[in-house]
């Protein structure tokens, strides 16, 4: 299965916070049985946040962790207009990039979520994304840039 | 200037590589060159040492230790936690950049003034940290545990059908790589036309793979702890260990005081002069000096004290004790596999075996016969625990309960170490009551035994086998329960608290 699909791509996040958006992302996982237990990856996503909260300077939340409630690697990516507060110290985040990752995956998978991960620190990756009008876009620009790289 | 560098995260999927990245165009956007290697989930590609050698200062951004941080030692060194790279990659470069300027300016200056504070972070307990290091160690030896004991197994194998009636297996072990009577030494007299010689062959190459296991557990759990300057002392440790019969609990000292002490060493400030040969000479030379002289002054004797106190009193219970004398045997075969306990029941036994004479029914061919019978249990019952409860073991485990079969049947209780060597308490309590009940009921049913050694393969020597089977498989059901017991209670606790 690849990274993405349209199901995975929420481009109008209602204003919220981080924790209420992470499970409205989340969800869109558990119908294609990308996630098992929603609620074993919303505690492991939440668990990681306590860490040390995941928002980044530019605007980007990456809520993420490998969990035993995830079978595929996937991305869920959300758009929020108003932006939501992701703990990082220039303001809220206005793309959220779920990743998600099993417990014990495998390499190849891996290394795909580290490339994606590389990705991110790129502005014209995250311009595209922000520009982006409708899911397929953003789908295609994530294999494009990402998967077939 | 040329940079290298080190990301790691908690998670090893996000931020490992985006601070990797942040660095790097930073570099680059500076006229700089960097390479960072990303110690993440994806596995990490280690930069070579010349790229390090050539590189003018070092980043580290992360939040769990470096891997292997000796490869940059003397390095100006930037220090932080991995968000800084992130939200501030310029200001890194900036700094190491500034790191490195001062260095070539002030050649004297110990490099350590350019860090702050290091952000290292532990988060596992201590109980969690030991585990990770035993099965770094473990995980290092079992294919050696594997590689030598099929070999030895299949020696047995084949000497056996050489010269059928179980004589076969006798008669193998008499070969060496070297040996003073021609006769019996590969070296000299290697006969590709006598396929006992190939028997030999077989058997000494899997004794030579043995001779590795202790060295090996030891000096792959100092370097869990201490990284490569571990190594050193934690494998001659390890091989003195192995001299002193002190076996793989001796290994797991040495191991676990090799890896302190070297990280310890490591860790003093000494003059820029000396700091080029720390890592070649300075620190395996103390490490070393320290670790295996404590081991041999310290535990020396009494390990030997211990060695002659077992011997005593098995020699005043004397070879008739019947019942009690096979309990005792088959819990002491039972409880260090290999190590002194273990050992000075089987001299125990073998030695009985050269006073038994020509007699079928001499006590001694009973206490041999219990002996090699509690042996055989705790490699069987580990094999059996790993195929009926799976999840309870590690991967690398469940590969060596696979091997455990065969090598328990051959009599090497070496088979069950990896699993001893990772979880000592809860391993050696099953054995011990297995082995123990094993070699009583060996005892009861009167069963003897001619040789020393060959587990199923001597079985034409066994006088009543059947007894002798019975009695190991009760022993080696009562283990594999008691370990599944044991484990589950564990793997549950675990779960409770995570």
């Amino acid at each position: 299965m690849s990274l993405i699909s349209t199901a995975q791509v929420v481009l109008d996040l209602p204003p919220t916070d981080r924790h209420e958006a992470t499970r409205t992302m989340a969800q869109t996982l558990v119908a294609d049985g990308r996630c098992t237990d929603l609620d074993l990856f919303l505690d492991d996503v939440r668990k990681r946040e306590e860490q040390m909260a995941t928002g980044l300077p530019g605007g980007i939340g990456i809520p993420h962790a490998r969990s035993a409630g995830i079978s595929t690697p996937s991305l869920v990516f959300g758009r929020s207009a108003s932006g939501i507060d992701w703990g990082a110290e220039d303001g809220p985040a206005t793309l959220i990039f779920l990743i998600a990752a099993p417990d014990g995956g495998g390499q190849e998978h891996l290394a795909i979520l580290a490339k994606l991960a590389r990705k991110l620190m790129r502005k014209d990756f995250r311009q595209a994304l922000t520009d982006a009008v409708t899911e397929t876009e953003v789908v295609e620009i994530i294999e494009r840039e990402v998967v077939n790289a | 200037m040329k940079f290298v560098g080190v990301t790691s995260c908690p998670t090893g999927i996000a931020h490992t590589y985006m601070a990797a990245e942040a660095l790097e165009q930073a570099a680059q956007d500076a006229g700089h060159e960097m390479l960072v290697e990303t110690q993440g989930s994806a596995g990490s590609d280690p930069i070579p040492q010349a790229v390090i050698d050539a590189a003018d200062a070092v980043i580290f951004a992360h939040d769990l230790p470096v891997k292997d941080v000796q490869r940059f030692a003397g390095k100006p060194t930037v220090d932080v936690g991995v968000k800084r790279a992130i939200s501030d990659g310029p200001a890194l470069i900036a700094q190491a950049a500034a790191a490195a300027a001062h260095a070539q300016a002030n050649p004297d200056a110990t490099a350590a003034a350019a860090r702050p504070a290091p952000v290292t972070v532990e988060t596992q307990g201590a109980g969690t940290r030991l585990r990770t290091w035993l099965m770094t160690g473990v995980s290092y030896m079992i294919p050696f545990v594997a590689a030598g004991g099929i070999l030895i197994a299949l020696g047995f194998m084949l000497a056996g059908f050489i010269t059928p009636g179980g004589n076969g297996a006798i008669e193998v072990v008499k070969y060496g790589i070297t040996n003073p009577d021609a006769a019996y030494s590969l070296m000299d007299g290697f006969n590709p036309l006598n396929l006992m010689h190939w028997a030999a062959l077989l058997f000494v190459i899997g004794a030579a793979a043995f001779a590795f296991l202790v060295p090996i557990l030891s000096g792959f759990i100092a370097y869990a702890i201490a990284d490569r300057p571990g190594l050193v002392p934690g494998i001659v440790g390890g091989a003195v260990s192995s001299t002193m019969g002190a076996g793989f609990l001796g290994g797991l000292v040495t191991g676990l005081l090799a890896g302190f002490v070297a990280k310890w060493v490591t860790g003093w400030k000494v003059a820029k002069g000396v700091r080029g040969v720390m890592p070649v000479v300075v620190i395996p030379l103390v490490s070393t000096l320290i670790t295996v002289g404590l081991f041999i002054t310290v535990l020396g004797r009494p390990i030997k004290a211990l060695m002659d106190a077992l011997t005593s009193g098995l020699n005043s219970l004397g070879v008739g004790g019947g019942i009690i004398l096979g309990l005792i045997l088959g819990a002491m075969m039972g409880f260090d596999l290999g190590g002194p306990v273990n050992k000075v029941a089987y001299t125990f036994g073998t030695t009985g075996l050269a006073a038994a004479g020509t007699a079928l029914d001499a006590p001694q061919l009973k206490v041999m016969a219990a002996v090699m019978a509690a042996g055989m249990v705790a490699p069987l019952g580990l094999a059996l625990a790993t195929t009926l409860r799976p999840a309870l073991f590690t991967e690398p485990e469940q590969e060596n309960g696979k091997a455990a079969w065969l090598l328990g049947a051959s009599f090497i209780s070496e088979g069950a170490i990896p699993f001893a060597a990772a979880d000592p308490v809860r391993i050696m309590a099953s054995s011990v009551v297995g082995s123990a009940v094993t070699g009583a009921l060996t005892m009861a049913f009167g069963s003897t035994l001619r040789a020393p050694h060959g587990g199923i393969w001597v079985l034409p020597l066994i006088g009543n086998f059947l007894g002798f089977l019975i009695a190991l498989a009760v022993g080696v059901a009562i283990m594999a329960g008691l370990v599944v017991v044991l484990k589950s209670r564990d793997h549950n606790a675990v779960r409770a608290i995570a």
